[in-house]
Protein backbone atom coordinates (compact mmCIF):
# COMPACT_ATOMS: atom_id res chain seq x y z
CA UNK A 1 0.00 0.00 0.00
CA UNK A 2 2.86 2.36 0.84
CA UNK A 3 3.99 2.49 -2.76
CA UNK A 4 0.98 4.68 -3.60
CA UNK A 5 1.58 7.11 -0.73
CA UNK A 6 2.84 10.42 -2.05
CA UNK A 7 3.78 13.84 -0.72
CA UNK A 8 2.73 16.78 -2.89
CA UNK A 9 2.06 20.51 -2.78
CA UNK A 10 -1.48 21.50 -3.72
CA UNK A 11 -1.58 24.08 -6.51
CA UNK A 12 -5.33 24.71 -6.57
CA UNK A 13 -4.66 28.11 -4.95
CA UNK A 14 -1.60 30.10 -3.77
CA UNK A 15 -1.68 28.85 -0.14
CA UNK A 16 0.15 25.66 -1.18
CA UNK A 17 -0.96 23.03 1.35
CA UNK A 18 1.42 20.10 1.78
CA UNK A 19 -0.67 17.04 1.01
CA UNK A 20 -0.12 13.38 1.81
CA UNK A 21 -2.09 11.30 -0.63
CA UNK A 22 -2.48 7.53 -0.20
CA UNK A 23 -4.72 4.63 -1.15
CA UNK A 24 -6.84 2.97 1.57
CA UNK A 25 -7.51 -0.80 1.92
CA UNK A 26 -10.74 -0.50 -0.06
CA UNK A 27 -8.96 1.29 -2.91
CA UNK A 28 -10.30 4.76 -2.16
CA UNK A 29 -7.92 7.72 -2.16
CA UNK A 30 -7.18 9.43 1.18
CA UNK A 31 -5.93 13.03 1.17
CA UNK A 32 -4.45 14.59 4.32
CA UNK A 33 -3.01 18.04 5.01
CA UNK A 34 -5.53 19.91 2.87
CA UNK A 35 -7.29 23.01 4.18
CA UNK A 36 -10.21 22.88 1.74
CA UNK A 37 -12.16 20.54 -0.51
CA UNK A 38 -10.23 21.59 -3.62
CA UNK A 39 -7.16 19.96 -2.09
CA UNK A 40 -8.94 16.59 -1.98
CA UNK A 41 -9.83 16.80 -5.65
CA UNK A 42 -6.36 17.95 -6.62
CA UNK A 43 -4.66 15.18 -4.60
CA UNK A 44 -6.92 12.47 -5.99
CA UNK A 45 -6.35 13.49 -9.61
CA UNK A 46 -2.59 13.98 -9.16
CA UNK A 47 -2.33 10.45 -7.76
CA UNK A 48 -4.61 8.63 -10.18
CA UNK A 49 -4.42 10.51 -13.46
CA UNK A 50 -2.24 13.65 -13.50
CA UNK A 51 -3.05 16.01 -16.35
CA UNK A 52 -1.55 19.22 -17.72
CA UNK A 53 -2.50 21.81 -20.32
CA UNK A 54 0.21 21.69 -23.00
CA UNK A 55 1.26 24.77 -24.96
CA UNK A 56 3.76 24.81 -27.82
CA UNK A 57 4.34 26.36 -31.25
CA UNK A 58 4.19 25.07 -34.82
CA UNK A 59 6.10 26.30 -37.84
CA UNK A 60 4.03 28.39 -40.27
CA UNK A 61 4.92 28.58 -43.94
CA UNK A 62 4.37 31.94 -45.72
CA UNK A 63 3.28 33.49 -42.42
CA UNK A 64 3.94 37.02 -41.19
CA UNK A 65 5.21 35.27 -38.06
CA UNK A 66 7.41 32.16 -38.45
CA UNK A 67 5.52 30.26 -35.73
CA UNK A 68 2.01 30.00 -34.37
CA UNK A 69 1.32 29.16 -30.70
CA UNK A 70 -1.05 26.29 -29.84
CA UNK A 71 -2.60 24.76 -26.72
CA UNK A 72 -4.58 21.71 -25.74
CA UNK A 73 -8.19 22.77 -25.16
CA UNK A 74 -8.28 20.74 -21.92
CA UNK A 75 -5.68 19.23 -19.57
CA UNK A 76 -4.08 16.18 -21.17
CA UNK A 77 -2.98 12.99 -19.37
CA UNK A 78 0.74 13.34 -18.69
CA UNK A 79 1.57 10.08 -20.45
CA UNK A 80 0.54 11.59 -23.80
CA UNK A 81 2.58 14.81 -23.43
CA UNK A 82 6.01 13.71 -24.78
CA UNK A 83 4.47 12.17 -27.91
CA UNK A 84 2.35 15.26 -28.54
CA UNK A 85 5.32 17.65 -28.15
CA UNK A 86 7.42 15.55 -30.50
CA UNK A 87 4.68 15.70 -33.13
CA UNK A 88 3.89 19.40 -32.69
CA UNK A 89 7.47 20.70 -32.77
CA UNK A 90 7.95 18.87 -36.09
CA UNK A 91 4.75 20.08 -37.77
CA UNK A 92 4.22 22.89 -40.23
CA UNK A 93 0.99 24.53 -41.36
CA UNK A 94 0.38 27.12 -44.03
CA UNK A 95 -0.71 30.71 -43.41
CA UNK A 96 -3.22 32.25 -43.05
CA UNK A 97 -4.00 30.76 -39.63
CA UNK A 98 -7.11 31.77 -37.67
CA UNK A 99 -7.25 31.99 -33.87
CA UNK A 100 -8.87 28.86 -32.41
CA UNK A 101 -8.27 26.68 -35.47
CA UNK A 102 -8.19 22.94 -34.62
CA UNK A 103 -4.80 21.48 -35.51
CA UNK A 104 -5.20 17.97 -34.00
CA UNK A 105 -8.38 16.14 -32.95
CA UNK A 106 -8.82 13.54 -30.21
CA UNK A 107 -5.19 13.33 -29.00
CA UNK A 108 -4.39 9.73 -27.97
CA UNK A 109 -8.12 8.95 -27.91
CA UNK A 110 -8.69 11.32 -24.97
CA UNK A 111 -11.01 13.70 -26.83
CA UNK A 112 -8.58 16.59 -26.18
CA UNK A 113 -7.88 18.84 -29.18
CA UNK A 114 -4.92 21.02 -30.11
CA UNK A 115 -5.98 24.55 -31.15
CA UNK A 116 -4.13 27.68 -32.30
CA UNK A 117 -3.94 30.60 -29.88
CA UNK A 118 -3.07 33.39 -32.30
CA UNK A 119 -3.95 34.33 -35.85
CA UNK A 120 -1.12 34.59 -38.38
CA UNK A 121 -1.59 36.51 -41.61
CA UNK A 122 -0.13 35.37 -44.90
CA UNK A 123 2.82 37.17 -46.45
CA UNK A 124 1.83 38.05 -50.01
CA UNK A 125 4.52 37.69 -52.62
CA UNK A 126 5.10 40.97 -54.46
CA UNK B 1 8.19 65.03 -41.30
CA UNK B 2 4.60 64.07 -40.57
CA UNK B 3 2.86 66.41 -38.15
CA UNK B 4 -0.26 65.26 -36.38
CA UNK B 5 -2.56 66.52 -33.64
CA UNK B 6 -4.39 64.39 -31.11
CA UNK B 7 -5.81 64.67 -27.61
CA UNK B 8 -3.53 61.92 -26.28
CA UNK B 9 -0.43 59.95 -27.27
CA UNK B 10 -0.09 56.46 -25.80
CA UNK B 11 3.49 55.21 -25.76
CA UNK B 12 3.52 51.41 -26.09
CA UNK B 13 1.07 48.89 -27.55
CA UNK B 14 1.23 46.09 -25.00
CA UNK B 15 -1.51 45.23 -22.55
CA UNK B 16 -1.24 48.60 -20.75
CA UNK B 17 -1.14 50.84 -23.82
CA UNK B 18 -3.97 48.99 -25.54
CA UNK B 19 -6.24 49.19 -22.47
CA UNK B 20 -5.54 52.89 -21.97
CA UNK B 21 -6.15 53.66 -25.67
CA UNK B 22 -9.43 51.69 -25.66
CA UNK B 23 -10.60 53.47 -22.54
CA UNK B 24 -9.78 56.90 -24.03
CA UNK B 25 -11.32 56.19 -27.43
CA UNK B 26 -14.51 54.94 -25.75
CA UNK B 27 -14.71 58.33 -24.05
CA UNK B 28 -14.50 60.12 -27.38
CA UNK B 29 -10.89 61.30 -27.18
CA UNK B 30 -8.65 61.25 -30.24
CA UNK B 31 -5.75 58.90 -29.59
CA UNK B 32 -2.47 58.06 -31.29
CA UNK B 33 -0.64 54.92 -30.16
CA UNK B 34 3.00 54.21 -30.91
CA UNK B 35 4.32 50.63 -30.82
CA UNK B 36 7.94 49.70 -31.41
CA UNK B 37 7.21 46.17 -32.72
CA UNK B 38 5.39 45.36 -35.96
CA UNK B 39 2.28 44.09 -34.14
CA UNK B 40 0.33 45.08 -31.04
CA UNK B 41 0.38 42.81 -27.99
CA UNK B 42 3.77 43.35 -26.37
CA UNK B 43 5.26 40.65 -24.18
CA UNK B 44 1.97 38.71 -24.07
CA UNK B 45 2.75 37.40 -27.55
CA UNK B 46 5.76 35.42 -26.33
CA UNK B 47 3.98 34.13 -23.20
CA UNK B 48 2.35 31.21 -24.98
CA UNK B 49 1.59 29.34 -21.71
CA UNK B 50 -1.84 29.56 -20.12
CA UNK B 51 -2.92 31.27 -16.91
CA UNK B 52 -3.90 34.72 -18.15
CA UNK B 53 -7.30 36.39 -17.95
CA UNK B 54 -8.90 34.61 -14.98
CA UNK B 55 -9.87 37.96 -13.42
CA UNK B 56 -10.56 40.08 -16.50
CA UNK B 57 -12.12 37.58 -18.92
CA UNK B 58 -13.21 35.03 -16.27
CA UNK B 59 -11.50 32.24 -18.21
CA UNK B 60 -8.00 30.89 -18.56
CA UNK B 61 -6.23 32.09 -21.70
CA UNK B 62 -2.72 32.02 -23.12
CA UNK B 63 -0.82 35.30 -23.59
CA UNK B 64 -1.42 35.55 -27.36
CA UNK B 65 -5.15 34.89 -26.91
CA UNK B 66 -5.39 37.64 -24.30
CA UNK B 67 -3.51 40.05 -26.57
CA UNK B 68 -5.63 39.26 -29.59
CA UNK B 69 -8.90 39.76 -27.71
CA UNK B 70 -7.78 43.18 -26.54
CA UNK B 71 -6.35 44.22 -29.92
CA UNK B 72 -9.63 43.21 -31.65
CA UNK B 73 -11.49 45.64 -29.38
CA UNK B 74 -8.92 48.32 -30.14
CA UNK B 75 -9.19 47.81 -33.91
CA UNK B 76 -12.92 48.53 -33.79
CA UNK B 77 -12.29 51.96 -32.27
CA UNK B 78 -10.99 55.10 -33.99
CA UNK B 79 -7.43 54.93 -32.62
CA UNK B 80 -4.52 55.88 -34.90
CA UNK B 81 -1.90 53.15 -34.48
CA UNK B 82 1.71 53.44 -35.64
CA UNK B 83 3.48 50.08 -35.44
CA UNK B 84 7.20 49.69 -36.06
CA UNK B 85 7.52 53.18 -34.54
CA UNK B 86 9.80 54.00 -31.63
CA UNK B 87 9.27 57.10 -29.52
CA UNK B 88 12.70 58.67 -29.10
CA UNK B 89 11.93 62.05 -27.65
CA UNK B 90 9.21 64.09 -25.96
CA UNK B 91 9.15 67.75 -25.05
CA UNK B 92 6.83 70.48 -23.79
CA UNK B 93 5.12 72.36 -26.63
CA UNK B 94 6.26 75.95 -26.94
CA UNK B 95 2.83 77.35 -26.28
CA UNK B 96 0.09 76.14 -23.96
CA UNK B 97 -0.16 72.89 -22.04
CA UNK B 98 0.72 70.54 -24.90
CA UNK B 99 3.47 67.99 -25.42
CA UNK B 100 5.27 67.00 -28.60
CA UNK B 101 6.09 63.34 -29.13
CA UNK B 102 8.65 62.30 -31.76
CA UNK B 103 8.52 58.74 -33.10
CA UNK B 104 10.89 57.22 -35.64
CA UNK B 105 9.58 54.61 -38.03
CA UNK B 106 10.91 52.85 -41.11
CA UNK B 107 7.62 53.33 -42.92
CA UNK B 108 6.80 56.93 -42.01
CA UNK B 109 10.15 58.47 -41.14
CA UNK B 110 9.80 60.89 -38.25
CA UNK B 111 6.28 61.33 -36.92
CA UNK B 112 5.69 64.38 -34.75
CA UNK B 113 2.50 64.31 -32.71
CA UNK B 114 1.31 67.35 -30.80
CA UNK B 115 -0.94 66.23 -27.96
CA UNK B 116 -2.55 67.51 -24.78
CA UNK B 117 -1.70 64.47 -22.68
CA UNK B 118 0.69 61.48 -22.74
CA UNK B 119 0.18 57.96 -21.35
CA UNK B 120 3.44 56.19 -20.56
CA UNK B 121 2.90 52.46 -21.19
CA UNK B 122 6.33 51.21 -22.26
CA UNK B 123 6.44 48.18 -19.97
CA UNK B 124 9.64 46.92 -18.41
CA UNK B 125 13.04 45.48 -19.24
CA UNK B 126 14.85 42.48 -17.83
CA UNK B 127 17.70 42.85 -15.40
CA UNK B 128 20.79 41.22 -16.85
CA UNK B 129 24.20 39.89 -15.93
CA UNK B 130 25.58 43.36 -15.23
CA UNK B 131 22.83 43.99 -12.68
CA UNK B 132 23.76 40.96 -10.58
CA UNK B 133 27.50 41.15 -11.22
CA UNK B 134 28.25 37.51 -12.04
CA UNK B 135 32.02 37.02 -12.43
CA UNK B 136 33.65 34.93 -15.13
CA UNK B 137 34.34 35.10 -18.85
CA UNK B 138 32.00 36.63 -21.40
CA UNK B 139 31.12 33.75 -23.74
CA UNK B 140 28.08 33.40 -26.01
CA UNK B 141 25.17 31.52 -24.48
CA UNK B 142 24.17 33.90 -21.67
CA UNK B 143 20.61 35.16 -22.22
CA UNK B 144 17.92 36.79 -20.18
CA UNK B 145 15.00 34.37 -19.76
CA UNK B 146 12.56 36.65 -21.59
CA UNK B 147 14.87 36.96 -24.58
CA UNK B 148 15.19 33.17 -24.72
CA UNK B 149 11.40 32.96 -24.47
CA UNK B 150 11.05 35.21 -27.50
CA UNK B 151 13.65 33.22 -29.46
CA UNK B 152 11.90 29.90 -28.77
CA UNK B 153 8.23 30.91 -28.89
CA UNK B 154 8.16 33.65 -31.52
CA UNK B 155 11.25 33.29 -33.69
CA UNK B 156 11.55 29.52 -33.47
CA UNK B 157 15.19 29.22 -32.37
CA UNK B 158 16.41 27.06 -29.48
CA UNK B 159 19.26 28.88 -27.72
CA UNK B 160 21.03 25.82 -26.26
CA UNK B 161 20.97 22.18 -25.22
CA UNK B 162 22.13 22.12 -21.59
CA UNK B 163 20.79 24.93 -19.48
CA UNK B 164 21.34 26.45 -16.04
CA UNK B 165 18.80 29.06 -14.94
CA UNK B 166 19.77 31.84 -12.53
CA UNK B 167 16.86 33.11 -10.43
CA UNK B 168 13.56 31.40 -9.69
CA UNK B 169 11.17 34.09 -10.89
CA UNK B 170 8.15 32.93 -12.85
CA UNK B 171 9.71 33.64 -16.25
CA UNK B 172 12.71 31.49 -15.34
CA UNK B 173 10.49 28.65 -14.13
CA UNK B 174 8.31 28.79 -17.22
CA UNK B 175 11.43 28.77 -19.39
CA UNK B 176 12.71 25.70 -17.49
CA UNK B 177 9.60 23.83 -18.67
CA UNK B 178 9.74 25.29 -22.16
CA UNK B 179 13.40 24.36 -22.67
CA UNK B 180 12.62 20.84 -21.44
CA UNK B 181 9.61 20.60 -23.76
CA UNK B 182 11.71 21.62 -26.77
CA UNK B 183 14.27 18.92 -25.98
CA UNK B 184 16.93 20.71 -23.93
CA UNK B 185 18.17 19.49 -20.56
CA UNK B 186 17.70 21.94 -17.68
CA UNK B 187 20.36 21.01 -15.14
CA UNK B 188 19.69 23.46 -12.33
CA UNK B 189 17.71 26.48 -11.19
CA UNK B 190 19.76 28.59 -8.77
CA UNK B 191 18.10 31.02 -6.33
CA UNK B 192 20.00 33.30 -3.94
CA UNK B 193 17.04 33.62 -1.53
CA UNK B 194 16.06 30.79 0.84
CA UNK B 195 12.62 30.59 -0.82
CA UNK B 196 11.53 30.52 -4.47
CA UNK B 197 10.70 33.85 -6.13
CA UNK B 198 8.00 32.36 -8.36
CA UNK B 199 4.56 30.91 -7.67
CA UNK B 200 4.23 27.46 -6.08
CA UNK B 201 2.13 26.40 -9.05
CA UNK B 202 5.13 27.02 -11.30
CA UNK B 203 7.57 25.23 -9.00
CA UNK B 204 5.33 22.14 -9.18
CA UNK B 205 4.45 22.23 -12.87
CA UNK B 206 7.71 23.55 -14.31
CA UNK B 207 10.40 22.02 -12.05
CA UNK B 208 9.02 19.09 -10.03
CA UNK B 209 7.26 17.59 -13.07
CA UNK B 210 10.67 17.20 -14.74
CA UNK B 211 12.79 16.58 -11.61
CA UNK B 212 14.78 19.77 -12.22
CA UNK B 213 16.85 20.56 -9.11
CA UNK B 214 16.17 23.92 -7.41
CA UNK B 215 19.14 25.20 -5.38
CA UNK B 216 17.82 27.67 -2.80
CA UNK B 217 20.33 29.93 -0.98
CA UNK B 218 22.83 29.33 -3.80
CA UNK B 219 24.43 31.60 -6.41
CA UNK B 220 26.14 31.12 -9.74
CA UNK B 221 29.54 32.42 -8.69
CA UNK B 222 31.31 32.05 -12.03
CA UNK B 223 30.54 31.49 -15.70
CA UNK B 224 33.18 29.47 -17.60
CA UNK B 225 33.94 29.17 -21.32
CA UNK B 226 35.87 31.05 -24.00
CA UNK B 227 33.63 31.27 -27.08
CA UNK B 228 30.59 29.47 -25.72
CA UNK B 229 29.46 28.81 -22.15
CA UNK B 230 31.05 25.55 -20.95
CA UNK B 231 30.05 25.41 -17.29
CA UNK B 232 29.04 27.40 -14.24
CA UNK B 233 30.23 27.26 -10.65
CA UNK B 234 27.42 27.09 -8.10
CA UNK B 235 28.14 28.16 -4.51
CA UNK B 236 25.93 27.83 -1.42
CA UNK B 237 25.26 30.94 0.66
CA UNK B 238 25.74 30.71 4.43
CA UNK B 239 24.69 33.69 6.55
CA UNK B 240 24.74 35.91 3.48
CA UNK B 241 28.27 34.88 2.45
CA UNK B 242 29.28 32.44 -0.30
CA UNK B 243 30.77 29.24 1.14
CA UNK B 244 33.36 28.65 -1.58
CA UNK B 245 34.62 25.43 0.06
CA UNK B 246 31.37 23.78 -1.00
CA UNK B 247 31.25 25.15 -4.56
CA UNK B 248 30.53 22.71 -7.36
CA UNK B 249 30.68 22.87 -11.14
CA UNK B 250 27.83 22.11 -13.55
CA UNK B 251 28.57 21.67 -17.25
CA UNK B 252 26.18 23.54 -19.56
CA UNK B 253 26.16 25.52 -22.80
CA UNK B 254 23.50 28.07 -21.87
CA UNK B 255 22.76 30.30 -18.88
CA UNK B 256 19.35 31.95 -18.61
CA UNK B 257 18.92 34.88 -16.23
CA UNK B 258 15.57 35.41 -14.54
CA UNK B 259 16.62 38.04 -12.04
CA UNK B 260 13.88 40.63 -12.10
CA UNK B 261 12.35 43.35 -14.21
CA UNK B 262 12.84 47.11 -14.26
CA UNK B 263 10.30 49.63 -15.63
CA UNK B 264 11.62 51.07 -18.90
CA UNK B 265 11.52 54.80 -18.22
CA UNK B 266 14.31 56.11 -20.48
CA UNK B 267 11.95 58.22 -22.56
CA UNK B 268 9.94 59.39 -19.50
CA UNK B 269 13.05 61.18 -18.25
CA UNK B 270 13.03 63.44 -21.32
CA UNK B 271 9.97 65.17 -19.88
CA UNK B 272 11.40 65.34 -16.38
CA UNK B 273 9.19 62.62 -14.91
CA UNK B 274 10.22 61.91 -11.32
CA UNK B 275 10.84 58.25 -10.45
CA UNK B 276 10.28 56.30 -7.25
CA UNK B 277 13.43 54.39 -6.22
CA UNK B 278 11.29 51.58 -4.70
CA UNK B 279 9.57 50.75 -7.98
CA UNK B 280 11.77 52.42 -10.63
CA UNK B 281 8.48 53.70 -12.00
CA UNK B 282 7.02 57.20 -11.83
CA UNK B 283 5.68 58.75 -8.65
CA UNK B 284 1.97 59.18 -9.35
CA UNK B 285 -0.97 60.91 -7.73
CA UNK B 286 -4.36 59.32 -7.02
CA UNK B 287 -5.23 59.69 -10.72
CA UNK B 288 -1.99 58.07 -11.96
CA UNK B 289 -0.58 61.41 -13.11
CA UNK B 290 3.15 61.99 -12.75
CA UNK B 291 4.76 65.17 -11.46
CA UNK B 292 4.55 66.51 -15.04
CA UNK B 293 0.98 67.78 -15.61
CA UNK B 294 -0.71 65.84 -18.43
CA UNK B 295 1.71 62.90 -18.28
CA UNK B 296 0.25 59.68 -16.86
CA UNK B 297 1.70 56.18 -16.36
CA UNK B 298 0.19 52.69 -16.16
CA UNK B 299 1.15 49.03 -16.41
CA UNK B 300 4.66 47.68 -15.97
CA UNK B 301 6.35 51.02 -16.70
CA UNK B 302 4.73 52.23 -13.47
CA UNK B 303 5.45 49.14 -11.37
CA UNK B 304 6.04 45.49 -12.25
CA UNK B 305 2.75 43.58 -12.03
CA UNK B 306 2.45 39.81 -11.69
CA UNK B 307 -0.92 39.49 -13.45
CA UNK B 308 -1.82 41.06 -16.78
CA UNK B 309 -5.41 41.30 -15.54
CA UNK B 310 -4.25 43.94 -13.03
CA UNK B 311 -2.42 45.79 -15.82
CA UNK B 312 -5.66 45.92 -17.82
CA UNK B 313 -7.61 47.15 -14.79
CA UNK B 314 -5.08 49.85 -13.89
CA UNK B 315 -4.63 51.02 -17.48
CA UNK B 316 -8.37 51.17 -18.23
CA UNK B 317 -8.72 53.34 -15.15
CA UNK B 318 -5.75 55.44 -16.27
CA UNK B 319 -7.57 56.09 -19.55
CA UNK B 320 -10.60 57.32 -17.58
CA UNK B 321 -8.42 59.68 -15.52
CA UNK B 322 -6.77 61.08 -18.65
CA UNK B 323 -10.16 61.64 -20.31
CA UNK B 324 -11.36 63.50 -17.21
CA UNK B 325 -8.14 65.53 -17.12
CA UNK B 326 -8.78 66.60 -20.72
CA UNK B 327 -12.30 67.63 -19.68
CA UNK B 328 -10.80 69.89 -17.04
CA UNK B 329 -11.27 67.69 -13.97
CA UNK B 330 -8.56 68.33 -11.38
CA UNK B 331 -8.29 66.39 -8.12
CA UNK B 332 -9.11 68.01 -4.78
CA UNK B 333 -6.37 67.91 -2.15
CA UNK B 334 -3.91 65.04 -2.53
CA UNK B 335 -2.32 63.36 0.49
CA UNK B 336 0.64 61.03 0.69
CA UNK B 337 0.39 57.24 0.88
CA UNK B 338 3.29 55.39 2.47
CA UNK B 339 4.30 51.75 2.83
CA UNK B 340 4.22 50.50 6.43
CA UNK B 341 5.75 47.38 7.94
CA UNK B 342 6.30 44.41 5.62
CA UNK B 343 5.20 46.38 2.57
CA UNK B 344 7.76 47.16 -0.14
CA UNK B 345 5.64 49.80 -1.85
CA UNK B 346 2.09 51.09 -2.28
CA UNK B 347 0.76 52.69 -5.44
CA UNK B 348 -0.43 55.31 -6.16
CA UNK B 349 1.79 57.52 -4.01
CA UNK B 350 -1.01 60.01 -3.21
CA UNK B 351 -4.71 59.57 -2.46
CA UNK B 352 -7.77 61.75 -2.73
CA UNK B 353 -10.13 61.80 0.27
CA UNK B 354 -13.12 62.85 -1.78
CA UNK B 355 -13.05 59.83 -4.09
CA UNK B 356 -12.79 56.05 -4.13
CA UNK B 357 -9.16 55.00 -4.19
CA UNK B 358 -7.69 51.77 -5.46
CA UNK B 359 -4.24 50.69 -4.29
CA UNK B 360 -1.78 48.02 -5.32
CA UNK B 361 0.83 46.93 -2.81
CA UNK B 362 3.75 44.55 -2.82
CA UNK B 363 4.34 42.55 0.39
CA UNK B 364 7.85 41.76 1.63
CA UNK B 365 6.97 38.65 3.65
CA UNK B 366 5.63 35.14 3.15
CA UNK B 367 2.80 34.62 5.65
CA UNK B 368 -0.48 32.75 6.09
CA UNK B 369 -3.37 34.65 7.72
CA UNK B 370 -1.76 38.07 7.55
CA UNK B 371 -3.59 41.24 8.48
CA UNK B 372 -3.62 44.27 6.26
CA UNK B 373 -3.86 47.50 8.27
CA UNK B 374 -4.71 50.94 6.94
CA UNK B 375 -3.73 53.77 9.28
CA UNK B 376 -4.68 57.41 8.98
CA UNK B 377 -3.17 59.94 11.36
CA UNK B 378 -1.92 57.05 13.49
CA UNK B 379 -5.37 55.40 13.85
CA UNK B 380 -6.26 52.10 12.23
CA UNK B 381 -9.22 52.88 9.95
CA UNK B 382 -9.53 49.56 8.18
CA UNK B 383 -8.24 46.01 8.48
CA UNK B 384 -8.49 43.04 6.18
CA UNK B 385 -7.43 39.44 6.85
CA UNK B 386 -5.56 37.84 3.98
CA UNK B 387 -5.39 34.06 3.71
CA UNK B 388 -1.88 34.12 2.31
CA UNK B 389 0.66 36.79 1.32
CA UNK B 390 3.99 36.45 -0.49
CA UNK B 391 6.25 38.90 -2.36
CA UNK B 392 5.43 37.40 -5.77
CA UNK B 393 1.72 38.22 -5.33
CA UNK B 394 0.60 41.82 -5.47
CA UNK B 395 -2.33 42.81 -3.24
CA UNK B 396 -5.22 44.98 -4.48
CA UNK B 397 -7.07 47.20 -2.00
CA UNK B 398 -10.01 49.54 -2.50
CA UNK B 399 -10.85 52.33 -0.05
CA UNK B 400 -13.97 54.42 -0.48
CA UNK B 401 -14.95 57.82 0.84
CA UNK B 402 -16.57 56.23 3.89
CA UNK B 403 -13.33 54.46 4.85
CA UNK B 404 -11.37 57.67 4.52
CA UNK B 405 -13.87 60.26 5.70
CA UNK B 406 -14.61 58.88 9.18
CA UNK B 407 -12.59 59.69 12.23
CA UNK B 408 -10.90 62.74 13.56
CA UNK B 409 -8.28 62.96 10.84
CA UNK B 410 -7.62 66.63 10.40
CA UNK B 411 -3.91 66.92 11.04
CA UNK B 412 -1.50 64.62 9.32
CA UNK B 413 -3.53 62.98 6.56
CA UNK B 414 -0.76 60.63 5.55
CA UNK B 415 -2.16 57.16 4.84
CA UNK B 416 -0.04 54.20 5.88
CA UNK B 417 -0.69 50.67 4.67
CA UNK B 418 1.02 47.86 6.57
CA UNK B 419 0.97 44.08 6.91
CA UNK B 420 1.11 42.72 10.46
Amino acid sequence: MDNTKREMVCIACPVGCHLTVSTAEDGSVVVEGNRCQRGVEYGREELLAPKRVVTATLAVSRGKSPRVPVKTDAPLLKAFIPGLLDQVYNMEIAAPVALGMVVLENIGGTGVRLVTTRSVLEVRAI
Amino acid sequence: MRQEHYDVAVIGGGSAGMAAAISLAQRGKSVVLFEREEVLGGILLQCIHNGFGLHHFKEELTGPEYAERVSKTLEELPVTVFVGSTVMHMEEAHAGEGKIVYAYSREHGIVMAEVRAVVLAMGCRERNRGNIGTPGTRPAGVYTAGLAQRLVNVEGYIPGKEVVIVGSGDIGLIMARRMTWVGAKVKAVVEIQPYPAGLTRNIVQCLNDFSIPLYLSHIVSEIHGKNRVEAVTITPMVDGMPDTQRSFRVDCDTVLLSVGLVPDNEVSKKLGVQLNPETNGALVDSRLMTNVPGVFACGNVLHVHDLVDFVTEESTRCGEYVAEYLDGVRPAAQHRVVAGSNVKYVLPNWYDRSHDNRFYLRPMVVKNRAELQVRLDGHVIKTKVLKHVQPSEMIALALDEKDLGDGAAQGDLRLEIAIV
